[in-house]
């Protein structure tokens, strides 16, 4: 039995929720939301007039419903607003369809490339979005439209979720394998393959070897930026090049993979000036569901759909 | 845009790729293809566009490797059926096939 207060799930990542203490929200005209249902994340994000308001951002659940309903009640329970006041949701993901609170749902590869150049602003042109069991590469214009895009869904090799099973295997809480990979005297080489059941089982190996643990992770992060770039080489890669998701999260992964691909990923902070000046958090995983509020408020302004407002 | 639907495998590339800047969604490709892979409707993908598109079905685009290994797309003389249908030859078929076909 595992002892009391002690972290036994090193891949439980904290949730975290935040709302804009600058905006007040009763005096805004449309209030949109977006829940993105991942499969191992699900986040919520409230825009108010196309101002990043508020955003939740949890575990994903068993059932996308009651996650979708988790992630919107996380995200407004700083704020004093109610799912009524909501003029809009969308959702996507992958459990898009199954979002009680939203009207209308948008595919994830959509949502990411508007929610990135939201994010990192209009230069952006490739975006990848390292999801918990897919990667998709997307290049995109500079109004957010998706021009080309691939995803690779079929198996979750190099991927969140294979991560959060090393970190499991390690025990080393997943935020710390970044960092951690770092702390080597030489580059290991890596796992020789990307599968999750294989890589397991090849570090299971090192482990009974004897094999530093920071050395088994840079060995490990160096096979999932390896495997990333196989993917990335088929669309091509263009400046400004931005990872979304979890795994942009993780040094160990981005800096091997900037290394091989010989082109540096965007700076993780905010393209307008004014959220970077105030310190709004930046967080890889809501590309989504920012994307997915912004498309609420094009829809709502362009008159192809109306508010859902109760109050 | 050009969409890509299938996915890379240790065996290959297996991608349908359908540039829907060329189509017009007149449906020639769905009506000629032998697995019924293809359907024609709203864009899923750009939402603000008004015309319909042809893509791959959703439950068809993890197997089409599979799906689309009778047509021998890029092998031979002739073209897949749903590419030769194509009158704006918006559908092509990645390399994976082909290799396939001449090892």
């Amino acid at each position: 039995m595992a002892q009391q207060g002690k972290p036994v799930e090193f891949w439980r990542w904290p949730e975290t929720n935040w709302v804009n203490p600058y905006i007040d929200w009763e005096k805004g005209k449309l209030v949109t939301a977006g829940v993105d249902v991942g499969s191992v994340s699900t986040q919520a994000v409230i825009m108010v007039d196309g101002e990043f308001f508020a955003f939740g951002n949890t575990r994903t659940g068993s059932d996308s419903p009651n996650s979708a309903i988790k992630g919107m009640g996380y995200a407004l329970e700083k704020t004093d607003m109610k799912i009524e006041n909501i003029d809009y949701c969308i959702g996507t993901g992958y459990g898009r369809v199954n979002v009680p609170m939203a009207q209308q749902s948008i595919t994830e590869i959509s949502c990411h490339a508007r929610g990135a150049n939201f994010m990192y602003g209009p230069e952006v042109r490739t975006v990848m979005d390292m999801g918990g069991q897919d990667c998709k590469v997307i290049n995109v214009d500079d109004r957010g439209k998706v021009l080309n895009f691939m995803m690779n869904d079929k198996c979750a090799a190099g991927t969140g979720r294979g991560m959060e099973v090393f970190a499991d295997l390690i025990h080393v809480p997943v935020w710390e394998i970044g960092p951690r990979s770092f702390q080597i005297s030489k580059e290991p080489p890596s796992i020789s393959s990307t599968c999750v059941v294989f890589a397991k089982s090849e570090v299971v190996g090192l482990l009974e070897q004897g094999v530093p643990e920071n050395e088994i992770m840079a060995a490990y992060c160096s096979a999932m930026a390896h495997r990333i770039m196989e993917l990335l080489k088929r669309l091509g890669v263009k400046e400004k090049f931005v990872i979304t998701g979890g795994i942009a999260k993780n040094e160990g992964v981005v800096k091997r993979l900037e290394k091989e691909l010989g082109i540096k990923t965007a700076e993780q902070v905010w393209a307008n000036p004014q959220y970077r000046k105030k310190n709004y958090p930046f967080d890889t995983q809501l590309a989504g569901a920012l994307g997915a509020a912004l498309f609420g408020q094009a829809l709502l302004k362009m008159g192809k759909t109306i508010s859902v407002k109760k109050t | 845009m050009i969409a890509n639907y299938g996915f890379k495998d240790g065996s290959g590339d297996w991608y349908v790729t359908i540039d829907t800047d060329k189509c017009n969604g007149c449906g020639k490709c769905v009506e000629v293809c032998p697995e019924k892979i293809l359907e024609v409707g709203p864009d899923e993908f750009d939402i603000f566009r008004e015309e319909p598109v042809a893509f791959v079905r959703h439950d068809e685009r993890k197997k089409v490797r599979y799906s689309c290994a009778p047509c021998k797309p890029g092998f031979g003389e002739k073209p897949a059926p749903c590419a030769g249908a194509c009158e704006f030859g918006a559908i092509s078929h990645s390399e994976g096939w082909k290799a396939l076909y001449e090892r």
